[in-house]
């Protein structure tokens, strides 16, 4: 099977048998005039391609693939405007830390600089938002480019790399050279955590009283969440899990206080609030998590474990910091903890009681419209209750993403993906596509705005031509839902271009038909459950259901952006009734 | 804020120092200066970076940095443990008639005068910031035509040197993408 080293080949043969060492088995591109010579080994490769119908849509699907897989997801696409095209994935897949391959075509190494026909310096471009990237001009360059390419996307922080071939260097003539091993001198994560912080951090952990699990997406990534159930069930501390966490810990387990964050509970925000130590695992302080930073958690310390040192301290100034992996570190802290528990042994009951009355005096809710119209809120929840919590839900960005954070209650890790850190309107569709191929034998389920959905619903032909049956709900409010949010909030109700008419145009159930899916719509309440349930009953083809929403409902428990997080709304001018709690 | 000098270690590819550059400018770290140049061993560039930041925030560009991965090896340069350096040519309107004047204020400096002509001398001098900047006052007087200056370079004081802290890559097997486990 393997191509033995030695092989004369062209260097076009020789990244595809260098994609097969790396162990691909599926790739999500478009072809041009740069990267076409690649297309002609890929013809005859055990690679299976997908060819998609936008670059954007590649690499959300790659991306996809990978937060399902744990495994590198691979894109490719030519020179020029296909490799910007993929710019948004890589940047959004850099914030999300998700292990990420584009390979793209480049205009031939003597015409590089000359502005030659679709030339773009995607490395130059690219250089902010990926872990690295290489521009290869010699084809013998191209085995060892891509192992180190597979190396980096996938140890230490995980994250996007890029390598863009001249083309004339997949065209000429090499000797194909598989690695046997990689030895970056500038790259050594750092993975077994130092003893002294683990033992640091479990003398402060003992001494704290009201001690917080914060716990981030680094926990899906390092595959700790085995551990962190162990690590939190020891110490019986609240456990808040972010927006890229959540299904790390159980939903449904009684120390998980909710999301916290800018539409987290107000068990969570609360929780992080008035702790005096956030233990925090492989989350970064982001601002949507700790609103006004300087009065965020003001009287906690902190103790910080993450796979990346720049990550510790740059929000926040980490009173023990911890570099490693994170499974290694959780499983290096259960001992060293037991044993400072032993010497002393904290007694957390009056601040799991206060969290635990926020928890159930501020549960998550909505309203019902009193129009007859369908609550959005409903739809979601009822999605997770029929799918079930096997299934995976994939979001777009704006209202429809918050809901689904908070109105399905995940217990999984890896059954919940979205687009956290660039929050990018179009992730959904293609990103479901991508899940649906890394995980083809369970539910996935879009749930896009009817907004995001119209960015990148074209690869839903992708999905029905290539046996990919995705679901997608689209949560159609006919607006840019979360921008008129604000709009309401801040903007005194002045919608300036937020309506999108699309409960008028377009016709959603007849475009997905068109795209070869059948297309469902929802217009009433009570038609929530059955059409939820038909949709489970379609199994041969992508479907998309159409479920129109009430269009003013709103995402609340809310902190303003920019505020601190004492300032959280459980609606419209209703802050929690603060004086009743003893916090 | 203070300042502080920075010697980076990086291989010698192509791009190397608009990573570097491009880190500084979106991360907005006030660079000062920034020289690269060879080192003893061809594949790897020295650059010395002087950058004025907060305490706190050095170490968080020390860490950015470290994730480039062209880069090898940082270490901040002390200046009381370091020899530091800086090229100045500048060239002044001083008649031959000043030659003598100039050449003293010069010979003070330890700097040359490189060129000259009956409208203008050039002089070459090399030294600490505060010495260039001491020079440059010194020969304002006759005015200047026009300057140009490296910027600074640095070098530890005593017999070790960084490469010998760096350069031991381990080998890694390949194959080694990050396992499916899958709802684990
Ligand atoms: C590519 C991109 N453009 C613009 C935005 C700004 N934005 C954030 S949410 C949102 C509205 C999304 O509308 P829709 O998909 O209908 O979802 P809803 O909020 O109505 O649930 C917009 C425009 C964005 N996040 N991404």
């Amino acid at each position: 099977m393997s191509t033995p080293n030695g092989t004369a080949m062209n260097g076009a043969t020789s990244l595809v048998k260098s994609l097969e060492a790396a162990g691909v088995d599926v790739m999500f591109g478009i072809p041009g005039g740069a990267i076409l010579p690649a297309y002609d080994p890929i013809f005859d490769s055990t690679i299976r391609h997908i060819l998609v119908r936008h670059e954007q849509g590649a690499g959300h699907a790659a991306t996809g693939y990978a937060q399902v897989t744990g495994r590198a997801g691979v894109c490719i696409a030519t020179s020029g405007p296909g490799a910007t095209n993929l710019v948004t994935p890589l940047a959004d897949a850099a914030m999300d830390s998700v292990p990420l391959v584009a390979i793209t075509g480049q205009v031939p190494s003597a015409a590089i600089g000359t502005d030659a026909f679709q030339e773009a310096d995607i490395r130059g471009i690219t250089m902010p938002f990926t872990k690295h990237n290489y521009l290869i001009t010699n084809p013998d360059d191209i085995p060892r480019a891509i192992a180190e390419a597979f190396h980096i996307a996938n140890t230490g922080r995980p994250g996007p790399v890029l390598v863009d071939i001249a083309k004339d260097a997949l065209q000429r003539a090499t000797t194909f050279n598989w690695p046997s091993t990689v030895s970056l001198a500038g790259y050594h994560p750092h993975l077994e955590p130092d003893s002294q912080s683990i033992s640091d951090a479990a003398a402060l952990i003992a001494q704290s009283h009201r001690p917080v699990f914060y716990v981030g997406g680094g926990v899906i990534k390092a595959n700790a969440s085995r551990e962190l159930m162990q690590l939190a069930e020891l110490l019986g501390a609240p456990v808040v899990t972010t927006l890229m966490a959540l299904g790390s810990f159980p939903a449904s387990h009684p120390l998980h206080m909710g999301m916290p964050g800018m539409h987290g509970t107000v068990s969570a925000v609360t929780a992080l609030q008035k702790s005096d130590l956030l233990i925090t695992l492989g989350a970064r302080f982001d601002d949507r998590v700790t609103g006004k930073l300087s009065s965020f958690a003001v009287n906690a310390k902190v103790i910080h474990a993450d796979i990346d040192p720049a990550e510790i301290g740059k929000n926040r100034f980490a009173d023990v910091p911890i570099v490693g992996d994170l499974k290694a570190t959780i499983t290096a802290l259960i001992p060293a903890l037991r044993s400072a528990l032993s010497k002393n042994q904290p007694d957390l009951s009056t601040w799991l009681r206060q969290v635990n009355h926020l928890k159930s005096t501020y549960p998550l809710g909505f309203d019902i419209p009193t129009d007859g119209t369908i609550s959005p809120q409903y739809v979601i929840q009822q999605l997770g209750k029929i799918s079930g919590l096997d299934s995976i839900f994939v979001a777009g960005v704006g209202q429809h993403q918050m809901w689904a954070s908070q109105f399905i209650p995940y217990e999984k890790p890896r059954t919940w993906l979205n687009s956290g850190g660039l929050g990018t309107m179009g992730y959904s569709v293609p990103a479901a596509m991508g899940a649906k191929v890394g995980a083809p034998d369970t539910t996935v389920w879009s749930i896009d705005g009817d907004g995001c959905f119209q960015m990148t619903n074209q690869e839903l032909v992708t999905c029905a031509l290539n046996n990919i049956p995705i679901k997608v709900a689209i949560i159609n409010n006919e607006s840019l839902g979360m921008v008129r949010q604000w709009q309401t909030l801040f903007y005194e109700g002045r919608y300036s271009n937020t309506s999108l008419e699309s409960k008028r145009i377009p016709d959603f159930p007849k475009l997905a038909d068109a795209m070869g899916c059948v297309g469902l719509s929802c217009d009433r309440p009570e038609d929530v459950d059955s059409i939820i349930e038909k949709a489970m009953s379609i199994n041969d083809q992508p479907v998309v259901v159409d479920f129109r929403v009430h269009r003013d409902a709103m995402v609340w428990p809310m902190v303003a952006a920019g505020t601190s997080n004492d300032e959280i709304m459980i609606a419209r001018e209703m802050a929690p009734d603060w004086d009743s709690q003893e916090l | 804020m203070s300042t502080h000098t920075l010697a980076v270690l990086v291989e010698n590819s192509p791009g190397v120092l608009a990573r570097v550059a491009g880190l500084f400018s979106r991360r907005a770290y006030n660079i000062d200066s920034l020289a690269v140049g060879p080192t003893e061993n061809p594949n790897i560039s020295r650059m010395t970076i002087v950058i004025n930041v907060e305490n706190h925030a050095l170490e968080q560009v020390i860490r950015q940095l470290d994730k480039l991965i062209n880069v090898i090896h940082i270490a901040e340069v002390k200046p009381l443990e370091s020899i530091q350096s800086e090229l100045l040519l500048v060239k002044i309107s001083a008649t031959n008639s000043l030659k003598a004047e100039v050449e003293r204020v010069v010979d003070s400096f330890g700097a040359k005068i490189v060129d000259w002509d009956d409208q203008s001398m050039t002089i070459e001098a090399t030294g600490d910031p505060e010495k260039i900047a001491n020079l440059l006052t010194a020969v304002g007087t006759f005015g200047i035509r026009e300057l140009v200056q490296s910027g600074l370079v640095a070098l530890e004081r005593g017999s070790s040197a960084l490469s010998d802290r760096t350069l031991s890559a381990q080998s890694i097997p390949t194959a080694d993408g990050g396992q499916a486990d899958y709802q684990n």
